[in-house]
């Protein structure tokens, strides 16, 4: 059975459709890479699939759990990284975590284990307690997917992990997904343009375009798709996408992204 | 380096959070709304600045405007003194200051990606809003001690029964739970900061002055009275002048004051929760 299955997945904003009736499925302890330029509907779809934007029609479901009828079942069972920072520069790494473990109901007397069983899992033990606003860039993204993990999600989304980070930053992300699969089989969807990770880390990746999907499969058989000898998954992504001058995302979209970019560079 | 027990166990744990009876519900909804507090405690913690701004303006109201006024006599305050009259009045409008632009951190919050975080997570909305509430009104706690030992330097009579006391603190808590809502539910129909800033500055001096905060309601034109009377924070003010003064009489009465306080929050709150989830979209 799917972990995840969305049927015509839709939402409009407006005239504009930024996710035209999706249908998807991912099988448990899979990662997934979602693809596509800005405005393809990546994020739009992400930010359904994790309750936080309710779809126009169309519908979705993650572990069992429908995202319309049961939007706090699924909650329980997601983690979500979010493409800005989402930890609080003001608190240090500790108490990041320790409100996370409290909101998701940790029990109080595992909630010290478990935030320092994080902490470990992102070789952040060291940085506890300083102040976030400290950490470098790929510290705060170890420290955000630590926070995502801290309830043991069976299903974690993650919105451009490694944007802005420096190469040895983003193989330490990459390290942690891929530990995480292994020992916890822990199934993953993640956006990126990095088509390096995709191709390193993702089982199977679709390509979004115009809010629908151009292509899915493995990297391998995307490649043979456009029978690439020697085509890489730029190749396959500009094939499938290429028909666009103008694409790039609105001008909020570009203004967080390169906000986000800043920040944690 | 045990991170999970591979499975769902955990997730089922906690899968029902309504369930049960209703008390343990109600109890783990307060203990979502004081994690919330908790946080911003937290933040105060780590730098307390904002706390030590935020008391210079009650200051000069009270060593300035509120001794020179009390020299006029202009206002008739009844056998109190001015200084005495406008004390509350001034608690009742820092504590407004601090919560009117309180839901601006909302909207930063968003931008940050903050806030996507706490909406992913299992937490009720309400208790989110509510939270924010009280993180607001730990902020004007302190407000209130800092004007209330003020006033005592100042020579105002203040009640110290501790009954007295408690009502005080607890009708400062209400207003900036109240303001900070209200300040909440702008944030998410605005969205940015810029509009709300322009809209902030244009609510606090009409909320400020069409209220009994430093002067009384009697004095006022007609009309005037009559936007008062629908003021919230007349009745917050009335609450404090009733319970902070030595003698202090209500004129509104204390159950209408706390009744109107409570009813407001609850509304704004049931408003805020609605409008919440969609300051991300």
């Amino acid at each position: 059975m799917s972990i995840l299955e969305t049927h015509s997945l839709t939402r409009r904003f407006g005239t504009l459709t930024a996710v035209d009736a999706l249908n998807l499925s991912i099988e448990p302890g899979e990662m997934f890479g979602l693809l596509g330029p800005n405005g393809a509907g990546k994020t739009t779809t992400i930010k359904m699939l994790t309750t936080l934007l309710p779809p126009t029609s169309g519908g979705a479901s993650v572990a069992g759990y429908d995202i319309i009828r049961q939007p706090a079942a699924v909650r329980r069972v997601i983690g979500y990284v979010p493409q800005m920072i989402s930890a609080d520069g003001t608190l240090t790494g500790y108490e990041n975590l320790l409100i996370i473990a409290k909101l998701y109901d940790v029990p109080r007397a595992e909630q010290e284990k478990r935030v320092r069983a994080a902490l470990d899992f992102v070789g952040l033990a060291d940085s506890a307690d300083k102040l976030v606003r400290a950490y470098s860039g790929g510290m705060i993204r170890r420290l955000e997917i630590a926070q995502s993990l801290i309830h043991h999600p069976q299903m974690l989304f993650l919105d451009e992990p490694t944007i802005g980070l420096d190469p040895n930053a983003r193989r330490a992300i990459w390290g942690h997904l891929e530990q995480l699969r292994h020992e916890f089989g822990t199934t993953i969807l993640l956006t990126t343009h990095l088509m390096e990770e995709a191709d390193r880390l993702c089982d199977r990746v679709a390509i979004m375009h115009l809010g629908r999907i151009a292509a899915i499969g493995t990297p391998a058989e995307l490649k043979a798709s456009i029978g690439g000898n020697g085509a890489t998954l730029e190749d396959v992504f500009v094939h499938y996408t290429g028909n666009t001058l103008d694409s790039g995302g609105t001008y909020r979209e570009t203004l967080r992204e390169r906000r986000t970019a800043r920040r944690l560079g | 380096m045990r991170l999970s027990e591979k499975g769902a166990q955990p997730a089922v744990l906690a899968s029902r959070p309504w369930s049960g009876n209703p008390l343990a519900a109600l109890g783990r909804f307060v203990y979502k709304v004081l994690i919330i507090a908790e946080l911003d405690a937290r933040k105060l913690r780590h730098d307390p600045t904002e706390l030590f701004m935020r008391a210079v303006q009650p200051t000069l109201w009270l060593l300035v405007f509120g001794q020179v006024f009390t020299r006029v006599r202009a206002i008739p305050t009844g056998d109190i003194r001015y200084l005495d009259f406008m004390a509350p009045g001034i608690l009742a409008q820092s504590v407004l200051f601090i919560a009117i632009f309180y839901g601006i951190s909302v909207i930063w919050e968003r931008d940050l990606g903050i806030l996507h975080k706490f909406l992913v997570s299992p937490t009720p909305r309400t208790a989110l809003v509510l939270g924010k509430a009280l993180s607001a009104g730990v902020r004007g706690l302190v407000q209130g001690l800092f004007i209330i030992l003020l006033a005592l330097l100042l020579g105002v009579k203040v009640n110290w029964h501790p009954l007295a006391l408690g009502g005080v603190l607890l009708t400062v808590l209400l207003g900036a739970a109240i303001f900070s809502t209200f300040s909440l539910i702008i944030a998410c129909l605005v969205k940015t900061r810029e509009r709300f800033m322009g809209i902030g500055q244009v609510l606090t001096m009409p909320l400020f002055f069409a209220s009994n905060a430093i002067y009384p309601i009697a004095i006022m034109p007609g009309w005037l009275q009559a936007i008062s009377r629908v003021n919230p924070l007349s009745y917050q003010v009335d609450a404090l002048r009733t319970l902070m003064l030595v003698g202090g009489v209500s004129g509104f009465g204390l159950g209408v004051d706390f009744l109107v306080m409570f009813a407001v929050l609850a509304v704004l709150v049931g408003i805020g929760a609605r409008l919440y989830p969609t300051i991300v979209i």
